[in-house]
């Protein structure tokens, strides 16, 4: 009985194996790897990343662990070294524990790229910045001032305890609180919702009840956000307490629109996946170097230059992050 | 009528048998899986490839060995990998306070044994407390205490030598360093299981514990060791994890306990205990293992992986009740 049943899934696995076909017929295989899968903002990232791949010819592979762990990321990246892909892109689930995976790929010859959240120097030739931490770590708390007329509690209910750019972001809020006019303002506490909707949905109902007089809460990531909106409105606190921080725009068109968060801020994740695959595509195709001072035309993103970074490395900036607020978000809500 | 179980499984030698044949069942799907992997992806057959790929998570194998051997005895320990990364925690805290890095290795060791002879000491001390209730309690436990010695921090800067361990070959082979260390453990494992008197207890304990208790086996004593076994190769794993990783943070591992558990059951090893064995476990490690490797090679989306593993998972369990069942029909009515 056994040996049929093993005959069965043999000639199965055969069968599938016959029809089954693989090929690249382009010049280059660009992968971006993302934090994880099944994630809207890195989804409007691959659209991006597939754009620039249309624009120069290559072919794009996007992919990312289930869940944001950086074991399930080291495990895909080697899987790309093993294919000889031509360049690796990676959002990092850790700033540091890449780089060893990453090293391998450059002794391999393959390109070592970070976007959006990035890895150390050691790791990576060149890092695509979404914005400057600072601007957007100041922006988030002027934002949110404006709305609690410069008065009253405030806390920040932030993605996992150890995602690097939310961190900086935080530190960066907490320089920008240091001016004078902000000192009606405190910022009671930062929790964390790991990026998971129903845990920051419960952090922000946590915060409503440990924290009577909040006025404001900032959620400088998507998931997050959308869950304190949610919450705002589920506990009736519209108006009472006010909410900014980092969105996408589909997910927050019904926040915006009943009031529970005014405005919000956030980079185009699929210029972020165009610009990242792009400069890829012109390492490769050797039409840039990436060398500091470098200017380049970087398709439809116009003129780009390759600066330091503020962790010693190189990098290239893509610009301020955008404001959505009642005004725009009907245009928006659809795009991404 | 007959019962399933006494109709599988008449006697002591068929016993064997039936593990025998369900570990060429493993063998069979490993050529299987090699055959369409080749057949869908060229990079399959690159041998340094397939032993690096082999590598990549080699450090859960060290786990597999005791909670396999846990399971043979009837408990089960889902905190393996909270004691992961406690002992990474605390190695590389002890390390940032100016310990050698050798030794540090060691403090990675001793904490994993401490938090497995903790559990067992739970376990076989207190009556009444299941192996599930007091491994969950400590899952939750050892990895809060990991967030709070080193909250959202990360620790590295460990020297050269010490990533190694993860990342090195045997000399010029593209063997890596770790599938030898791993071979060492199993051997050991795979022996101390199938070759003494206390592997025999083992199978004895999970077969019918009052029984074994009657039959004067020390079965308090043999649950300890295996507990303390689990945490000393919690240790180990985070050692070789944190070289992998390079630096160690509070939420390494996550997961692991699942994945463990699911390949130990792979393996034949069955969670009510008494059956199973070190090698399917190991054949089921390195199944799942050119499993995912061989759909990473295609691209396929994480998610789907998850499901396509999920799938394969429930069936290969659910063949031994499938081929139990005609079986019985067949004496039925044959």
């Amino acid at each position: 009985m056994l040996q049929k049943i093993l005959i069965v899934i043999l000639s199965c696995f055969l069968l599938i194996g016959m029809f089954s076909m693989s090929a690249y017929a382009d010049e280059y295989v660009i992968a971006l790897v993302v934090k994880n899968v099944g994630n809207p903002f890195f989804d409007a990232v691959a659209r991006g990343g597939q754009d620039a791949c249309d624009d120069l010819g290559h072919t794009l592979i996007f992919q990312g662990p289930p869940t944001p762990t950086v074991e399930g990321q080291i495990e895909i990246i080697e899987n790309l070294i093993a294919q000889r892909v031509d360049a690796i892109c990676v959002s990092a689930n850790d700033y540091d524990a890449l780089v060893p995976v990453m090293q391998r790929a450059m002794d391999a010859g393959i390109l070592a790229i970070s976007f959006d959240s990035g890895i150390h120097p050691d790791g990576r030739l060149l890092h695509i910045n979404q914005a400057d931490f600072e601007l957007i770590g100041r922006l988030q708390v002027q934002a949110i001032a404006e709305m609690i007329d410069f008065e009253g509690e405030i806390a920040v209910l932030s993605a996992g305890a150890t995602m690097t750019n939310q961190n900086i972001w935080i530190e960066w809020m907490q320089e920008e609180l240091k001016e004078p006019e902000y000192e009606n303002m405190e910022l009671v506490t930062i929790v964390y919702g790991d990026d998971l909707r129903d845990k920051s949905y419960n952090e922000a109902m946590g915060l409503f009840k440990s924290y009577p007089d909040l006025r404001g809460i900032i959620s400088p990531t998507t998931v997050g956000i959308g869950a304190t909106g949610k919450a705002i409105t589920d506990a009736g606190l519209i108006g009472q307490v006010q909410l900014t921080g980092l969105g996408l725009p589909s997910e927050m068109a019904e926040w915006i629109q009943n009031g529970a968060c005014q405005a919000m801020f956030l980079w185009n994740p699929v210029d972020l996946g165009y610009l990242t695959t792009y400069v890829a595509g012109l390492l490769l195709d050797g039409e840039i170097s990436g060398a500091v001072g470098e200017e380049f035309a970087a398709g439809r993103m116009g003129e780009k230059v390759v600066t330091e970074a503020e962790d010693g490395g190189i990098e290239v900036l893509l610009g301020p992050p955008f404001r959505f607020d009642a005004s725009n978000i009907d245009e928006w809500k659809d795009v991404y | 009528m007959e019962s399933t179980k006494t109709s599988i499984i008449p006697g002591g030698l068929s016993l064997r048998e039936v593990f025998l044949r369900w570990e060429w069942l493993l063998v069979g799907l490993i050529v299987g899986v090699s055959i369409v992997n080749g057949r869908l992806s060229p990079h399959f057959w690159d041998y340094a490839g397939l032993m690096d790929a082999m590598a990549v998570f080699l450090e859960k194998g060290f786990i597999v060995l005791p909670v396999a051997m846990i399971l043979i005895s009837g408990e089960i320990d889902i905190s393996v990998s909270s004691i992961v990364a406690l002992s990474s925690v605390l190695m590389a805290l002890s390390f940032q306070a100016g310990l050698p890095m050798v030794l540090a290795i060691c403090v990675a060791v001793a904490v994993g044994t401490a938090c497995g002879a903790f559990n067992g000491f739970l376990i076989t001390r207190i009556p009444g407390l299941s192996s599930v209730i007091v491994t969950l309690a400590a899952n939750s436990l050892f990895r809060g205490i990991a967030y709070i010695v080193l909250g959202d921090r990360a620790v590295g800067g460990f020297p050269r030598w010490y990533s190694y361990l993860s990342w090195g070959y045997l000399g010029s082979s593209s063997i890596p360093f770790i599938i030898l260390a791993f071979g060492i453990v199993a051997v050991f494992f795979g022996l101390v299981l199938h070759k003494t008197t206390f592997g025999r207890k083992v199978y004895a304990i999970g077969n019918n514990q009052v029984a074994a208790r009657f039959s004067g086996i020390p079965v308090s004593r043999i649950k300890l060791i295996l507990f303390t076994l689990a945490g000393v190769m919690s240790g180990l794993a985070a050692v070789f994890l944190t070289s992998k990783l390079g630096s160690s943070r509070p939420n390494v591992a996550l997961g692991y306990e699942l994945e463990v558990i699911a390949i130990a059951v792979l393996g034949g090893v069955s969670p009510a205990g008494g059956k199973g064995g070190i090698p399917g476990a190991i054949l089921a490690l390195i199944l799942m293992r050119l499993l995912r490797y061989g759909l990473g090679l295609i691209n396929v989306p994480g998610q789907v992986m998850l499901v396509v593993i999920g799938i394969i998972l429930v069936l290969v369990v659910m063949l031994p009740n499938l081929i139990g069942s005609v079986r019985i029909s067949r004496k039925r009515f044959g």
